[in-house]
């Protein structure tokens, strides 16, 4: 009978030791990666529909079974001009095999970003985002970021800050479907 | 299992210091409670066996035990207590003042405080309570609630339901409260019964052996309080780790509307209107104090309108419904559907339109042949006159500034707004160009027949505020109110037991409560009055 | 509203000489050669005048929140004075329970000496900022306050333990902490006292200097031993200062704030260095022999039934209420503000106090120490927090 006790008593311990250990592990490991994105890579991208510069509506998941290439992106950014004539090239060639750029810019107005699509001769659709709703539901921080969506509509890979040619290539290539 | 026969004739568990029954001292086990080095007896849990000491056999009874200390358990407490002091030595990160050097922590402690800050930045005491180590040291406090809660729950629980009101003779004389009387009678003891009583004493009758016993519920207020604690520690839990609580800033612009941050794209937020209030300078009341520190506030506030998106879990475009009108303000954030906003700051250094007069260069009274008002947030491309004069923007920096020579923008707010225009003077496809900003105004070639001049302009508000949903609160709450109950109950009430038994011809008063010995001194004079029962001693062995 | 502010001054100043005068009465109880029935005579006398004084203080109160429209516990000089008057309403309860004079002749003192210090703040009445207009001033002010004068008690009857019962006839370890815990009181009157004598004189003494590429004045009403950090002396024909304050000392006011804790600690220094070539002994020694009449064992209760009392209504207001005003007002009930957690400091050491003592039997005059030392944690979070470490407190 005591055998019986102690042994109950001793798994009773074990068992609330380690729940109890396994709560302080979990909760001292979710607080040190944090996650930044509400989207992570292997989610499915979030759909949204916005407006383009010319007026048109754009929703994304009209492009289901293309890869898109989701740009975040603001005129005054440095990084982000850098990055939009490789962009631009890499397009040209790309597009006919199946990647899609969406460029959206945050919340500027019509003419700003007219002038610069002028200025850089962009030809990708610009997805105009007034109200920051889609900024807001991808939580983006500092731009550029670019979010490589393969044509199953799930994020591949989520990149912060500016990219070479080469890079643009590359994950065009990466979301080619 | 080794049990213990008392002489009694009750068998106690292994490890009990006073026989659970009569509460004689068992022999070989008064080191435990430390009664062997006094005369006193010490009444923790009234010497009943606390399992965690007496079994040591396996590495999770160890572990456990380590737990069940309440030394460990205070160490834990005194260490958690000097690394939260540590941490207020320098600012935290968070709290690193906006005007300071540098708002990076790698800078900003070592140019303000020397050496010590830079040996404070680098052992991480700049964000000390996120630290694992300060999680960890929580985390241990609470493991230790827990087992130490279990641990001796119910050992106290056993002895106080099991008490018996005859008691050994050793274990009335050790008490601190004793005294020993001859000759009382029958109605004498009668009386101090019915004293009892009337002081809301209940008491036990054993065969003429007496137990008074009142408030023993104050013995639960550790336990309560200590779930309390608990509960408040698993509510913090549940914030670090679950979607139950968001944490949000943003920027809103007067007259603008955005998404609130936070709410996945189903709540949009229209800033109508800033408020700013100072105290009137002439205010009577506070003539003097305003005099010396200058401005003071009065109220920050933001008008604002809710929207809900009808639409949003789908993604399509936004059709949006107005859900509240209200206001937040300093200590009075709007509330609706679980989320608080807060008015948390406001910046009013940006423009939200300009006006500008056309006249002839050369006129030296710049009469205006027109004006023209431009919309910062969305500026058209093109505006006529009515003298058929256009006005061209061909750039527009709202935030303006020059890079190596050439103008940009630092970001997308009109903080510093200036443009590149081209003017088409009537019936001409030739356009004059010239730079108008603020306090700028630059003809390209210096032959311009037309000019801009700023006539007018207006300035909004930015409001900064905090969007915050936390479902934990009514937990933490919870936890809060349990404590206070329980630390209240454990503080307010005391557990008095008086025992008088008869010995040998003689009558044994003994007393013994977990604190203020005051009161049940006085209670005993009360019920002992006029009889013939010697008051209590106090035996206490305080030095001095 | 002037006539209000006057009555209310008038009133705070009446209720200071009230408990002066109660302090000696209660200090005649416990010389020796008295007999019982004089004894309980002076003891009641002193509470009466005490409760008379508490009134008073009471309309002061009230007067200036008629007049400044908020409760007055809105900036240091209104937050310590009710500090004071919160210690004087703690020593009173434990008075009418225990019934011992020799409390009023420790704790009214260290009420004076708070309310001194408290008037050496700018007494203005200042209009309250929109972080502070709130219910919740009141109620989680007021009850912090006192909570924590609650606390302070057990410190006054700490010390009366210590002083009765550690032993005098050598010196040791004890004996000479003993005596720095007098010495830190006798610095608080050497601030109030060297603060009033510079005032009736109305010494003032200028600096210049840079803080935060801003560039500031500041007004010594002391004597400059020490500038603020790179600060140039602007008055003329007054003392020169002797150094600079270190770099790093640069919150608002730092150099003042730190000329004032030298001067104070120099006048400490003087009274304390004064009563020794009067008295011939430790200060501790010289006290001893009033006390030997007072019963440690009932000390010791008092201070921990002090405690016992305090602690939850201190976790209410300091703790609790706290979070939820910090909830209502800043979105988030917890901060880690060095208010907050000095706060939280506190209450750890009188839950480990409550469990070394429950648990592990420290009686006595372990317990005498740990309550002197929750009073220095309690003094430090009043004192230094809001002077030194700046926060969301910081209003002073």
């Amino acid at each position: 009978m005591n055998k019986i006790n102690r042994k109950k008593r001793r798994y009773f311990r074990a068992i609330l030791l380690l729940f109890m250990c396994s709560i302080v592990l979990y909760t001292l490991f979710s607080n040190i990666s944090k996650d930044k994105y509400v989207v992570s890579e292997g989610d499915y991208a979030p759909n949204f529909s916005l407006e383009t510069l010319q007026g048109e509506r754009v929703e994304l998941k009209d492009y289901r079974g293309e890869g898109v290439f989701l740009n975040f992106w603001g005129t005054w950014c440095k990084p982000c001009e850098r990055e939009m004539p490789y962009m631009e090239e890499e397009y040209k060639n790309f597009k006919d095999q199946g990647v899609e750029i969406l460029a959206v810019n945050i919340e500027e107005s019509d003419l700003i970003v007219q002038n610069f699509v002028d200025r850089f001769n962009l030809s990708f659709p610009i997805l105009m985002d007034r109200d920051g709703e889609v900024t807001g539901k991808y939580k983006i921080g500092p731009i550029p970021t670019t979010f490589l969506i393969d044509k199953n509509g799930k994020v591949v890979k989520i990149i912060t800050g500016s990219m070479t040619q080469q890079d643009v290539k590359k994950y065009m290539n990466l979301i080619k479907p | 299992m080794n049990k213990i026969k008392c002489e009694c004739g009750h068998v106690n568990h292994e490890g009990t210091v006073l026989c659970e029954a009569c509460g004689k001292p068992i022999e070989g086990n008064q080191h435990i409670d430390g009664n062997d080095k006094t005369r006193l007896l010490n009444m923790r849990y009234d010497g009943s066996a606390r399992r965690s000491q007496t079994y040591k056999k396996s590495i999770i009874d160890k572990i456990w035990n380590f737990f069940s200390s309440v030394k460990v358990g205070v160490w834990l407490i005194v260490l958690t207590l000097v690394a939260s002091a540590m941490g207020t030595i320098f600012p935290q990160e968070q709290w690193i003042p906006a005007n300071a050097v540098s708002r990076d922590p790698a800078i900003y402690y070592e140019s303000t405080y020397g050496i010590f800050g830079q040996i404070y930045y680098q052992l991480g005491f700049y964000d000390l309570y996120s630290s694992w180590w300060y999680l960890l040291l929580v985390a241990l406090i609470g493991i230790s609630l827990v087992i130490c809660s279990i641990d001796r729950f119910v050992p106290l629980y056993k002895a106080l339901k099991n008490q018996k009101a005859k008691r050994h003779e050793t274990f009335l004389s050790r008490q601190r409260l004793y005294s020993e009387s001859d000759n009382v009678s029958k109605e004498e003891k009668q009386q101090i019964i019915k004293s009892l009583k009337k002081q809301r004493y209940s008491v036990r009758d054993e065969n003429g052996h007496i137990l008074a016993e009142k408030g023993r519920f104050s013995r639960w207020g550790p336990y309560v309080n200590h779930i309390g604690l608990i509960i408040v520690l698993i509510a913090a839990v549940l914030r670090m780790t679950t979607p139950m609580y968001i944490d949000e800033y943003m920027w809103i612009r007067e007259g603008e509307r955005t998404v609130i941050p936070g709410t996945n794209g189903e709540y949009y937020a229209k800033n109508k209107d800033f408020i700013l209030e100072t105290y009137d300078k002439d205010n009577q009341r506070f003539e003097e104090a305003i005099k010396k520190e200058g401005v003071v506030a009065k109220n920050f506030e933001t008008e604002l309108v809710i929207y809900k998106d009808q639409t949003s879990a789908t993604g399509a475009e936004p059709k949006l419904e107005k859900l509240k009108e209200g206001s937040t303000r300093l200590n009075h954030p709007m509330k609706f559907d679980g989320y608080a906003l807060y008015q948390a700051g406001y910046q009013s250094n940006e423009f939200s339109s300009m006006s500008f007069k056309v006249h002839e260069t050369d006129d030296p009274n710049e009469t205006a042949i027109g004006s023209i008002t431009i919309d910062l947030t969305s500026p058209k491309s093109e505006y006529k006159l009515d003298n058929g004069l256009r006005v061209v923007i061909d750039q527009y920096f709202p935030d303006y500034y020059l890079d190596n020579g050439e103008p940009r923008s630092k970001s997308k707010y009109p903080k510093n707004p200036a443009f590149v225009f081209f003017i088409y003077p009537p019936n001409s496809d030739d356009p004059e160009v010239s730079f108008v900003g603020i306090r700028k105004n630059i003809d390209a070639t210096g032959e311009n027949e037309y000019k801009l001049g700023l006539q007018d302009f207006e300035m909004r508000d930015v409001s900064g505020i905090m969007v915050i949903r936390d479902y934990t609160l009514p937990l933490f709450f919870l936890g809060g109110v349990i404590f206070m109950i329980g630390v209240i109950q454990g503080m307010y009430w005391h557990h008095r037991r008086i025992w008088i038994n008869p010995k040998n011809g003689k009558l044994l008063l003994a007393a013994h409560t977990n604190k203020n010995w005051h009161g049940v001194k006085t209670d005993i004079e009360k019920a002992i009055a006029n009889t013939n029962v010697n008051m209590v001693k106090d035996q206490q062995e305080l030095p001095g | 509203m002037d006539t209000l502010l006057n009555i209310s001054s008038t009133m705070l100043l009446v209720a200071f000489i009230l408990y002066l005068l109660a302090t000696f009465f209660f200090g005649a109880t416990i010389r020796d050669k008295r007999n019982k029935s004089k004894e309980s005579k002076a003891g009641t006398i002193g509470i009466t005048i005490t409760i008379i004084g508490f009134l008073a203080q009471t309309v002061y109160f009230i007067t200036r929140w008629i007049a400044s429209g908020h409760v007055p516990v809105s900036n240091m000089f209104e937050f310590v004075t009710f500090f004071g008057m919160s210690i004087v309403l703690g020593f009173i309860i434990l008075y009418f329970i225990y019934k011992m004079s020799v409390l009023g002749v420790f704790a009214l003192p260290i009420a004076l000496i708070v309310i001194a210090y408290a008037s050496m703040f700018p007494t203005e009445v200042s209009p309250l900022v929109p972080s502070l207009q709130s219910y919740w001033l009141y109620i989680h002010v007021t009850t912090v306050s006192i909570g924590e004068a609650i606390l302070s008690i057990s410190f006054v009857v700490g010390l009366i333990y210590l002083v009765r019962t550690i032993d005098q006839t050598k010196s040791s370890k004890r004996t000479t902490w003993l005596e720095i815990v007098l010495f830190s009181l006798l610095i608080f009157i050497g601030f109030s006292l060297i603060s009033v004598i510079f005032n009736v004189t109305g010494y003032s003494a200028q600096f210049e200097y840079t803080a935060n590429n801003v560039t500031m004045t500041t007004e010594y009403q002391l004597p400059a031993i020490v500038s603020p950090y790179e600060g140039v002396l602007i008055t003329d024909g007054v003392m020169q200062p002797w150094f600079d304050a270190p770099s790093w000392m640069h919150g608002a006011d730092a150099g003042r704030k730190f000329n004032t804790l030298i001067w104070s600690v120099f006048v400490g220094l003087a009274l304390y260095g004064l009563l020794r070539l009067v008295l011939r002994k430790r200060i501790g020694a010289a006290i001893q022999p009033k006390l030997m009449k007072t019963k440690p064992d009932l000390l010791d209760e008092i201070s921990y039934r002090a405690i016992a009392i305090g602690f939850p209504v201190f976790t209410l207001g300091g703790i609790i209420f706290a979070s939820i005003w910090a909830q209502e007002a800043w979105g988030r009930f917890w901060g880690w503000d060095p208010k907050e957690v000095w706060a939280l400091v506190t209450f750890f050491f009188y839950a480990a106090f409550l469990h070394l003592r429950l648990s592990r039997g420290w009686h006595g005059e372990k317990s005498a120490w740990l309550a002197v030392g929750g009073f220095a944690i309690i003094m430090f979070n009043l004192i230094a927090v809001n002077l030194v470490l700046a926060g969301l407190h910081s209003y002073a």
